[in-house]
C-alpha cells in the first residue's frame, strides 16, 4: 500500500502546487476560481493519501527529489492556459478512471476514491469544456491548444504502467482513457498528437523517482522554509 | 463590446431542498455552460447551494422604478387578501 | 429620459425621503449623479483592492511551510478573488461594466487599498495581513453592510462573513509563531512591526483632512468616520497583541482610563501620501502582474467569446 499512496498522493500533491502557481495570473477572474478549487480538491487528496502512510509534512517537505513517486506529467510548468488545460485533460481523464475502479474496489483506498472520484469528474469535465473552447476557438487558441497537447503526450503513457499494490486491469484502463481523450480532441476540432507516449527515459520513470530537471527546482521552494527550521512547527 | 468581453449572468441559488432560487449575483462568462460552472465555483463553494440558475443578465425584463406606483400601490388597500383581516370568535378552531 | 426640473426635485425629494428613512436604494432607482460617481468610484477601488489584494499572499502559497497552512492560504486568496467578483458585480449594477473598470485599473486611473504597495518577505507577513490588514478591513466594512445602496451592501453581507475566517487564521498563524522557536517569533515580530502603521493608514486621513467623507455620511454610503474606526481597530488590537505575546511598535499605545480608549501616537502620513502618490516599494510591481495576467489571457477570452458565437443556438443545459 505504501507505494501506492506515495504515487497517488505525489501526483495529487504536485499537481496541487503547479496549479497554485496560477494564483493571481489566471486569464479571467472567474477562472482563478474555478482553478483554485482544482487545486484545493487535489491538495485535500494528497494530505489524506500521504497521512496514510506517514506524516503529511515530513512527506512533502523532507523527501529528496528521487523519493517522489508522482508522475513526470504532474510536475511539468504550468506554460500557457493551453499547456495547463492539456495537462488537466489528460491527467483528470486518468484519475477519474482510476478512482473509479479503486472506489469499486475493497482495498485501502475505496473510501478516498468514493468522494475524489465526485470532485475528479469535475476537474475532468472543466478540462473537456476548456479543450472544446480553446481548440474550437480562434486560430490562435486552437494552435496553442494542439501545441499542449502535443508537448505533453510523450508523459501520458506513464499513467499506465502498473503501480505496486494496485491490482487493476492497467491496459483496460488505458484504452478507455485513450478513446475518450480522442473522442474529446477531436470534437475540438483538433487531431491527437501522433508519436510514442513514452520514451526510453520517460517510461514509467517518475513512479522509480526519475523527474525532469524542472521538479528540483519546484521542490527547492516548496520545502525550502520548511527545511530551514527543523522540527518547527507551523 | 470588443470580442473578448464576455456578457454578464445572473446567477440564482437554491440553498437547500425545498426552497426557491434566490439571486446571489451576477458574473462573466462566454457561454451557458461556463456560466454555470463558474457560478458553481464563485457562489456555493461554503456549500451555499444545492442547485444553480443562470441567466442572461440582458434577458431579465424587469419593471421600472418609473412604474412603481402603478404597479404596485393599488395593492396596498386590499386587505381583506390578508387572512388577519377578519376577526374570529375566540375558540373556533380549524381555520 | 429627459425630465423637467420639477420631475428631477420630486425624484430628488423621494432619493432624501430613502435616505432618511433608512431604506435601500436599488439599481434602477433615481439617484442623484455624484452619488452614482462615489459609489463606482469606491465599489471599484474596493474590488480592485481584494483583486490586487491577492498578489502580496500568493507569493506565499508556493513556500507554506505545512500542507493545512497550504490548503488555507490557497482558500483565501480565492476567497478574495470571489470578493472582487462579488463587488464588479455591485459596481456593475451602476451602470458600469467590469472591463471599463479593469481597463482604469491596468491604466492607473483608479485606485486600490495602498496597503498592498508593501511586500510580503516572509512567511509571519501572511499571518500580519491575516490579523492587521484583514482585521482594518472588517472595521471598515461591517458597517457597509448596512450602506445605503443595496447591491453593494448585499455583496458586503457576503464578503463580511468569509472575512472572519480571514482574520483568524492570520491571528492563528502568528499565534503558532509567536509561542514556536525563537526564530520563529522574532519573525512575527518583525511582520507586526513592518504592518502595523500601514494598517493604521488603511482607514484613511484624518477626518479634518479627509475629502470625500461628509458627504458619503450624508449619503449612508459611509457611516462612520476614519478616525473613529483608527480608534475601533486600536482597541480591538492591542489587547489582541498581548495575548499574541507580540508588542505593537507605538511607544504610545495605552489604555486610557478616562477616555475609555487606548491611545495611540501620531502617524506619519508622509508616507501614506508617498505610497499613494505612487513611491510604495510594489506599486510597480502590483500593476505590472495585474497588466500581465489581463494581456496573457486575452487570448483565452477571446478564444472562448469566439466559440460562444460559434455555438450560439441551443446550447445550455435545462434550468427547474
Amino acid at each position: 500500500m505504501t507505494s501506492a499512496a506515495l504515487a497517488l498522493g505525489d501526483d495529487a500533491l504536485i499537481l496541487s502546487h503547479r496549479l497554485g502557481e496560477w494564483a493571481g495570473h489566471a486569464p479571467a477572474l472567474e477562472e482563478e476560481v474555478a482553478l483554485a478549487n482544482i487545486a484545493l480538491d487535489l491538495l485535500g487528496q494528497a494530505r489524506v493519501l500521504l497521512s496514510m502512510v506517514g506524516d503529511e509534512d515530513e512527506l512533502a517537505f523532507l523527501r529528496e527529489e528521487r523519493a517522489f513517486r508522482n508522475l513526470q506529467l504532474v510536475e511539468q510548468p504550468n506554460g500557457d492556459f493551453a499547456h495547463t488545460i492539456a495537462r488537466q485533460l489528460y491527467f483528470s481523464g486518468f484519475q477519474e478512471l482510476l478512482y473509479e475502479r479503486l472506489a469499486a474496489g475493497d482495498g485501502p483506498f475505496r473510501p478516498l476514491a468514493g468522494k475524489a472520484v465526485k470532485e475528479v469528474a469535475y476537474h475532468r469535465d472543466h478540462a473537456e469544456h476548456w479543450t472544446l473552447r480553446l481548440g474550437d476557438g480562434t486560430a490562435e487558441s486552437h494552435a496553442r491548444m494542439q501545441r499542449g497537447l502535443a508537448e505533453l503526450w510523450r508523459f501520458t503513457g506513464e499513467m499506465f504502467q502498473p503501480v505496486e499494490g494496485l491490482d487493476l486491469d492497467w491496459a483496460g484502463l488505458e484504452s478507455v482513457w485513450l478513446e475518450r481523450v480522442t473522442e474529446v480532441v477531436e470534437r475540438a476540432t483538433l487531431t491527437l498528437p501522433e508519436g510514442p507516449r513514452t520514451g526510453a527515459w520517460t517510461a514509467g520513470a517518475g513512479r522509480q523517482g526519475l523527474h525532469t530537471e524542472p521538479f528540483g527546482r519546484m521542490l527547492a521552494e516548496m520545502q525550502h522554509l520548511y527545511r530551514s527550521h527543523p522540527g518547527a512547527t507551523w | 463590446m470588443t470580442n473578448r468581453d464576455w456578457p454578464l449572468w445572473e446567477v440564482f441559488v437554491r440553498s437547500r431542498r425545498g426552497l426557491s432560487h434566490v439571486h446571489a449575483g451576477s458574473l462573466h462568462a462566454p457561454d451557458a455552460a461556463l456560466a454555470l460552472r463558474n457560478a458553481r465555483d464563485l457562489y456555493t463553494r461554503r456549500q451555499e447551494g444545492v442547485s444553480v440558475w443562470v441567466v442572461p443578465s440582458a434577458q431579465i425584463t424587469a419593471s421600472s422604478p418609473d412604474e412603481r406606483d402603478p404597479f404596485f400601490e393599488p395593492a396596498a388597500d386590499k386587505a381583506y387578501r390578508h387572512p388577519t383581516f377578519y376577526d374570529l370568535p375566540d375558540g373556533v378552531k380549524g381555520l | 429620459m429627459t425630465a423637467t426640473i420639477g420631475e428631477a426635485a420630486a425624484e430628488q425629494d423621494i432619493f432624501d425621503g430613502a435616505i432618511a428613512a433608512d431604506e435601500r436604494i436599488e439599481p434602477r432607482d433615481w439617484m442623484p449623479d455624484a452619488y452614482r460617481a462615489t459609489l463606482v468610484r469606491q465599489i471599484a477601488q474596493h474590488a480592485h483592492s481584494e483583486i490586487i489584494g491577492m498578489q502580496p499572499e500568493s507569493n506565499w502559497i508556493t513556500r507554506a511551510p505545512s500542507l493545512r497552512r497550504k490548503a488555507i492560504l490557497m482558500a483565501k486568496v480565492q476567497d478574495e478573488a470571489g470578493h472582487g467578483l462579488y463587488l464588479y458585480s455591485a459596481a456593475e449594477t451602476l451602470g458600469v461594466r467590469r472591463d471599463e473598470l479593469l481597463d482604469k485599473l491596468h491604466a492607473g486611473r483608479q485606485k486600490y487599498s495602498s496597503i498592498f504597495n508593501y511586500p510580503t518577505l516572509t512567511w509571519a507577513d501572511v499571518g500580519a495581513i491575516g490579523w492587521l490588514v484583514d482585521g482594518a478591513a472588517i472595521m471598515n466594512q461591517v458597517p457597509l453592510c448596512r450602506c445605503s445602496y443595496g447591491p453593494y451592501a448585499r455583496a458586503m453581507v457576503r464578503i463580511c462573513k468569509e472575512e472572519s475566517f480571514h482574520q483568524r487564521q492570520g491571528y492563528e498563524l502568528l499565534l503558532t509563531l509567536s509561542r514556536g522557536t525563537p526564530e520563529q517569533h522574532a519573525m512575527a515580530q518583525d511582520a507586526v512591526n513592518r504592518w502595523w502603521w500601514p494598517s493604521m493608514m488603511m482607514f484613511g486621513p484624518p477626518d479634518d483632512e479627509s475629502t470625500h467623507s461628509a458627504q458619503s455620511m450624508a449619503w449612508k454610503i459611509k457611516r462612520h468616520s476614519n478616525d473613529e474606526l483608527r480608534q475601533r481597530f486600536v482597541d480591538a488590537s492591542a489587547p489582541q497583541a498581548e495575548i499574541l505575546g507580540l508588542t505593537l511598535p507605538d511607544p504610545d499605545i495605552r489604555w486610557n482610563e478616562e477616555r475609555g480608549h487606548y491611545d495611540s501616537g501620531p502617524i506619519d502620513w508622509t508616507e501614506f501620501w508617498d505610497v499613494l502618490a505612487g513611491n510604495g516599494p510594489c506599486n510597480d510591481q502590483r500593476l505590472t502582474q495585474r497588466r500581465e495576467a489581463h494581456e496573457n489571457g486575452a487570448w483565452v477570452r477571446e478564444a472562448a467569446a469566439s466559440y460562444a458565437a460559434k455555438h450560439a443556438a441551443g446550447r445550455g443545459e435545462a434550468a427547474v
